[in-house]
């Protein structure tokens, strides 16, 4: 009897310790570049459509996940996998002089850009410099 | 004995992934045989490819691509799918990181045997070319009546 239950006790740590495990993420290649007026990234995520992708500012951090959906027949066998998950998430420190609430993204042919203004009172000037 | 820096970007993944990386380039030592049209690991595009008895399923995760620039040939049982992506760089501006790849790209699959190079179609929808490559009925599995 005391064997049954342990053998029990094990099975049920085994399952805890596979929830537990982090699910295998992607982490997007991405490209960023500033300019006067802000930052822009631009990150690949094929496959994730406009509805299964969340943006989230939360002070100073940018959270980006998106989900790929891919159309894959149900009796398909796996032959060879370079990608092996369809979760993309990538965390991005900001800094203050940006607006982060007025980020803009659009998401094309699985190419995501987020354009992040900077205040206007930071970016740069050009001080005209007057005679006499 | 210093701080390590290239901890600053990062969560425990990061760590797994330069633990993962190690592993994998570990394994590049072994003698292992090399396919003469393979490519080196984390060439892009990232390919997945899937059977069904009916089927040959092929997912490339290439996003930002123009369809039309896209070269898909196949002879006898090689697959090519050949393209160039350009990232047009503004030149005013301060690139801080650059990881999207950008160029010309080529990369050949050597399909089964019972691949049937007359019935081929791709697609492409966000980002993701999925070609489709019949099998040879003649190679599907069966039932044979026993009279």
């Amino acid at each position: 009897m005391a064997e049954t239950k342990q053998v029990a006790t094990r099975q049920a740590d085994a399952l805890q310790r596979e929830a537990a495990r982090p699910e295998l993420v992607l982490r997007p290649a991405t490209d960023i570049f500033e300019d006067d007026h802000g930052i822009t990234l631009q990150m690949d995520v094929p496959g994730a459509s406009r509805d299964r992708l969340t943006l989230q500012v939360n002070r100073d951090r940018l959270d980006v996940e998106a989900e790929a959906r891919i159309a894959m027949p149900a009796e398909m066998e796996a032959l060879y996998a370079d990608v092996r998950s369809t979760r993309y998430q990538r965390t991005f420190a900001l800094s203050s002089e940006l607006e982060t609430d007025k980020i803009e993204a659009s998401l094309k042919d699985g190419v995501l850009t987020l354009r992040i203004p900077k205040r206007a009172e930071v970016r740069p000037r050009k001080i005209e410099v007057s005679a006499g | 004995m210093f701080g390590n820096l290239s901890g600053y970007e990062g969560s425990l993944f990061d760590e797994f992934r330069r633990l993962q990386d190690e592993i994998d380039s570990l394994f590049d030592q072994w003698p292992t045989t090399t396919g003469v049209r393979s490519t080196a690991p984390g060439s892009f595009p990232p390919i997945n490819v899937g059977a069904t008895p009916e089927r040959l399923e092929i997912y490339l995760f290439a996003a930002g691509l123009d369809p039309k620039a896209l070269e898909l040939t196949i002879q006898q049982n090689l697959l090519t799918v050949a393209g160039k992506r350009q990232i047009a760089l503004d030149k005013a501006a301060t690139y801080y990181r650059r990881e999207r790849f950008a160029g010309e790209f080529r990369r050949v699959l050597t399909l089964p045997e019972d691949a049937d190079p007359e019935r081929v179609d791709a697609r492409y929808a966000d980002g993701v070319l999925h070609i489709t490559v019949q099998r040879k009925e003649a190679s599907r599995p069966r039932a044979i009546a026993v009279n």
